[in-house]
């Protein structure tokens, strides 16, 4: 079974999407590590050592994501996960802004995939299945 | 059944305990010198002939032991990450009664293989992964084992997907292995019982004949578990309860004693404030953690350390040169107060040894500004609704006011976010009984349980 790393980054309390992709992934039949809500860079890196994960999914939903995942892809490689991927989505970032922008910032900072507002985890399995070659 | 004796190798003493079971308490208690170097059997006698000469040459139907005599279980927990697997396995040997004399984590190199020859190491336990999860390193850390010169036991409790090839590892290597449960079987959760019941078969079987300490099976009936198990058992006992017998609830007790300095918690430390979650590792209900550089003589530059400047001459001015007094202990070992100035001093290192080993031993709130408000991150154990707080060990036994020195243990305004027990009552353990408590627990709980709840005196 493959390991996916899920959790909520940062000051963040909102957990009810996250078990919503908890409950999904799972159907899915995946081994679904929840790092819960307030969880800083290290708990999800540390989880996907221990659990041999490809993929960390990072979810943040109150508007300082970009703050908060500044970094993650260099402490990945130092911890050895360079082939880790990495996904963000929710409301990563303050107010409308254009969402192409935002997205190349991400992909800048070392993000693999990143998903604006209103994305569901149903709209992403195909993406998860090819990435991780199921 | 009538009379048991309970019997306890110390590292410096033997101490015996001998109870009636009829009238469920103690007959008497007696001490001499560990003579593990020489013949263990001598140290027992000796200490026999004193109880002998308290009560009589009284029969006892059954003789056993605890020991932490030549050295204790000393051993090496080895896991993947530091806050995880490594952890986890750190508290497995705490529980099991060791001391863990190094903690090594990820892939191990050639001077840490070496520094486990050098540390004399009894029993190595060897985790790392989630199950399904990491098996690589653990694999690896195997390999490094099994082509070196170690002949410790090895405990294998990591990633149960590399079982097999550790076995198969292993048994090229020819060590003496056995494969036990993962301590962290999925992320954050902690399963300590199958490595730690592992551990205390293989010191029974092996370890205690390695340190010449199984010689004394000739004369008693049977050393059953390292010491801090035994205290751990009883400990656990008191606060649980057993059958129709009620314990005393959530319990902390400190053992403070020359070389250590070891805290317990009886607790599921849960949260107790509103806007707290709790992060990171499962906690342990019976939690033992060990200060090895905290203690009232061989470990006393330790507490020396661990003071400031300023406060080492704040005490200079209340007259107490703590550099001078701290040095005097470490090499005397068997340094005894005379004068009310002894006495305080010892109070006041105490207090020191104390007080660190409750930072280090509670759980500790992370504060977080958030959108909602001011939410904290618990990690660890929340101890500050602990209902009673034990204390133990040669200097808080001899203390004219153990109060002082365990008042020590409270919650500080300078220390605030450190989840320390706030009211509890002070209990003392005046004879030294718990480890006797455990190994009586073995066989009768619920008299161990009755014996303790009236020794163990309110202060």
């Amino acid at each position: 079974m493959k390991s996916i790393v899920i959790g909520v980054i940062g000051a963040d309390v909102h957990a009810v999407g996250n078990r919503i992709i908890e409950y999904t992934l799972t159907r899915e039949g995946y081994n679904v590590v929840n790092v819960g809500v307030l969880s800083s860079q290290e708990d999800f890196i540390n989880a996907a050592i221990e659990t041999s994960a490809r993929l960390i999914m990072v979810s943040s939903l109150y508007g300082h994501g970009e703050l908060d995942c500044r970094g993650m892809r260099e402490k990945c490689e130092e911890a050895g996960l360079s082939n880790v991927l990495l996904y963000v989505g929710g409301n990563i970032v303050v107010g409308k802004q254009n969402f192409a922008e935002v997205e190349k910032r991400f992909k800048d900072m070392g993000f693999d995939r990143v998903y604006p507002p209103g994305t569901t985890i149903d709209d992403v399995l195909d993406t998860i299945k090819a990435d991780l070659g199921d | 059944m009538n009379n048991y004796l309970l019997v306890d190798f110390g590292s410096t003493f033997t101490k015996l305990t001998a109870v009636d079971l009829k009238h469920e308490d103690i007959i008497a208690t007696s001490k001499s010198i560990t003579t593990v170097e020489t013949n263990i059997i001598d140290g027992y006698e000796s200490s026999l002939k004193q109880l002998y000469l308290k009560i009589g040459h009284i029969q006892f139907d059954k003789v056993i032991a605890c020991s932490s005599a030549a050295g204790g279980l000393k051993m090496v927990a080895i896991g993947l990450v530091e806050e995880l697997t490594t952890e986890a396995a750190k508290r497995v040997c705490l529980g099991a009664g060791a001391k863990v004399e190094l903690v090594l984590s990820h892939h191990i190199n050639q001077a840490e293989i070496q520094s486990i020859l050098d540390h004399n190491i009894d029993i190595v336990l060897l985790a790392g992964g989630a199950n399904g999860g990491n098996s690589e390193c653990v694999i690896y850390n195997a390999k490094q084992l099994a082509k070196s010169s170690v002949t410790a036991p090895i405990v294998f409790a990591g990633n149960k997907d590399a079982a097999d090839e550790i076995s198969a590892i292993l048994t090229e290597g020819n060590k003496t292995f056995y494969i036990c449960e993962n301590v962290m079987p999925r992320l954050n959760v902690l399963n300590i019982d199958s490595a730690k019941d592992t551990i205390k078969s293989i010191f029974v079987k092996n370890i205690i004949e390695a340190k010449g300490i199984k010689k004394v099976e000739e004369i008693i009936d049977r050393v059953v578990l390292p010491t801090p198990n035994a205290v751990l058992m009883a400990a656990e006992l008191l606060s649980k309860g057993f059958a129709g017998e009620p314990g005393l609830g959530d319990i902390m007790m400190i053992d403070l004693g020359g070389a250590t300095t070891d805290v317990y918690s009886m607790s599921q430390g849960l949260p107790t404030q509103m806007n707290a979650m709790m992060t990171g590792l499962e906690e342990p209900f019976a939690k033992r953690t060990v200060e090895g550089d905290l203690g009232m003589r061989y470990s006393a530059l330790g507490v020396l350390q661990s003071l400031s400047a300023s406060e080492i001459s704040y005490w200079q001015k209340q007259g107490i040169d703590l550099v001078s007094e701290t040095l005097k202990r470490y090499k005397n070992i068997e340094f005894l107060p005379e004068n009310d100035r002894d006495f305080e001093i010892e109070d006041v290192i105490a207090g020191r040894c104390i007080d660190i080993a409750i930072s280090r031993h509670v759980g500790t709130l992370k504060s977080i500004y958030t959108p909602m408000g001011m939410m904290y991150q618990q990690i660890g154990k929340d101890l500050t609704k602990t209902k009673y707080f034990i204390g133990t060990g040669g200097a808080v036994i001899a203390s004219k006011n153990p109060k002082i020195m365990l008042n020590q243990a409270l919650y500080k305004d300078s220390k605030p976010l450190e989840l320390r027990p706030k009211h509890p009552e002070f209990l003392l353990d005046q004879d030294y009984i718990l480890s006797a408590m455990g190994l009586l627990s073995m066989d009768y709980p619920e008299i161990a349980l009755r014996i303790m709840k009236k020794r163990i005196i309110h202060l």
